[in-house]
């Protein structure tokens, strides 16, 4: 079995390789999907001190030196801690709804 | 070269003559001489490998897992809790497919607390996905680590093996032993080098997600594997008798089983003196035989159904127990033969838990109680020599 055939997209077993191997990092791994609620932030109220950047267990939030926090909606799976350690309750936890 | 040992310097000798490069083990009775040796064989240069201290069985396995998978060949040794505590560990080496080798020194469960012979530690690991080989001395402890790396290695295989061997009956007793030259060994075990392996610079990983369209085909990939380590073992142990010119008697032994009015079925290094007794009722004119089941994952069947074909009773002596049902020796054999036609009268023995011993005297009593069984059983299942219990 070569890189090339590890594509993810097995037919039959017999395609499959010995065990699970991924040739890409988790960033591949899209998991904003199992989200139900959706962190959005009140800019009015965020005096960008990094905490939920801090406290994101998935990484899911970006940040640049005294710029807002943007959410990465792709990868975050809406555990809502950012908005539990918020101290200027800046973060509210939405539904998500269909679009 | 022909050296006196103990079965746990044979285990030492056995991972040093295959070349392992990472051993990772936690010391626990009987088996801590195997990595005590180990460790003085790395020190002195002896052998070349890194060895990897941890604080626990777990943590071993965990480390070999994560060798194996960088393409290194890797050895570990354990008993009894040890091998409890691995049990997580050692369905993840298997799912991983990592052909790691370890030796089992076989030792009762507690409590009540034991340090003596037993297999129900090794046994419990039945599902785990690990081949299984029970030694009955110790030249056939090294060599089925040698044969057991060129089988796990195998690209269709690729499955980790366990080498059992009896607590203080092998593991510290000492008997001559033939170490193979390493360069022997190289001839006839090449170097592992998978294809897919952890390595900075072509990363991968290992063992992710994987949703439930593809988990049954994962573990049906292994089945296969398994499957085919049965003729595996056969064809392996034909190899190593090329090379080095003896074998332990394929995946079960037979001894005067031929023409046997009865056999016993034993595993381990109670089966050696089972030989004598059989021995001496053969000069008595007593028709018995002696099966040793030495490979039990994968399971035996053709053996099994060969041996059905040679007597009419077999006298199954598990050293383990599932509480509530039969030995599972006993259970693993009347699932073999069942809708087989003529099937032997099969009847199950429990003995030598937690060491208690076995003698010829014993074994003599079980062989004759074998062979008066022509009318049928008595009772299924029996356990030999408990205190108040059954009259042995």
């Amino acid at each position: 079995m070569t890189k090339e055939e590890l594509t993810g997209n097995y037919k039959t077993y017999q395609e499959l390789p010995l065990t699970p191997i991924t040739s890409v990092n988790s960033t591949a791994n899209q998991t904003g999907f199992w989200k139900t609620f959706k962190p959005v932030l009140d800019e009015s109220k965020c005096i960008k001190c990094t905490i939920c950047w801090k406290f994101c267990p998935d990484v899911a939030i970006k940040m640049e030196e005294d710029e807002f926090p943007i959410f990465d909606l792709t990868h975050c799976k809406g555990c809502g801690i950012c908005a539990n350690e918020c101290p200027k309750d800046a973060i509210t936890m939405v539904m998500e709804v269909e679009q | 070269m022909k050296m006196v040992m103990t079965g746990n310097y044979a285990s030492a000798y056995g991972s040093k003559v295959c070349r392992a490069e990472v051993v990772s083990a936690y010391p626990i009775t009987p088996q801590t001489s195997v990595v005590e040796k180990i460790a003085s064989l790395v020190a002195s240069g002896e052998m070349d490998a890194q060895f990897v201290k941890v604080e626990s069985e777990h943590s071993a396995m965990a480390t070999l897992i994560a060798a194996s998978l960088t393409g290194a060949r890797t050895y570990t040794a354990t008993s009894s809790h040890g091998l409890l505590l691995m049990h997580e560990l050692l369905i993840w080496a298997a799912g991983a497919r990592t052909p790691i080798v370890m030796s089992n020194v076989c030792r009762a469960n507690g409590p009540p607390w034991s340090v003596w012979a037993d297999h129900h530690d090794a046994m419990a690991q039945r599902d785990t996905g690990w081949m299984q080989v029970f030694c009955e001395g110790n030249q056939e402890v090294i060599d089925s680590i040698i044969m057991s790396y060129k089988l796990a290695e195998r690209e269709d295989i690729r499955l980790p093996a366990m080498i059992n061997e009896d607590a203080f009956i092998l593991s510290h007793t000492v008997e001559p032993v033939d170490v193979p030259d390493m360069e022997e060994v190289d001839a006839f075990l090449p170097s592992y080098n998978p294809r897919f392996k952890l390595d900075t610079d072509e990363p991968y990983g290992f063992g992710s997600l994987v949703m439930p369209e593809m988990y049954m085909e994962f573990r049906f990939k292994i089945n296969e594997a398994m499957e085919a380590a049965r003729q595996g073992w056969r064809d392996v142990e034909k190899d190593f008798e090329k090379h080095f010119g003896r074998n332990h008697g394929g995946m079960i032994e037979f001894y005067q089983c031929e023409d046997a009015d009865a056999v016993l079925l034993i595993a381990g290094s109670v089966a050696s003196t089972a030989k004598d007794v059989v021995d001496k009722l053969r000069s008595e004119g007593k028709k018995v035989g002696l099966a040793r089941m030495r490979v039990y994952r994968p399971f035996p069947v053709e053996e099994i159904r060969k041996l059905a074909n040679m007597t009419n009773i077999i006298g199954i002596c598990d050293r383990s127990y599932t509480f509530g049902h039969w030995g599972p020796m006993a259970q693993e054999v009347r699932g073999a033969l069942y809708g087989q036609t003529d099937i032997p009268i099969l009847k199950n023995y429990i003995m030598g838990l937690g060491g208690k011993d076995i003698t010829p005297e014993i074994l003599e009593k079980i062989f004759l109680k074998t062979l008066g069984l022509t009318e049928g059983l008595d009772t299924e299942i029996e356990w030999i020599g408990v205190k108040g219990h059954g009259g042995w």
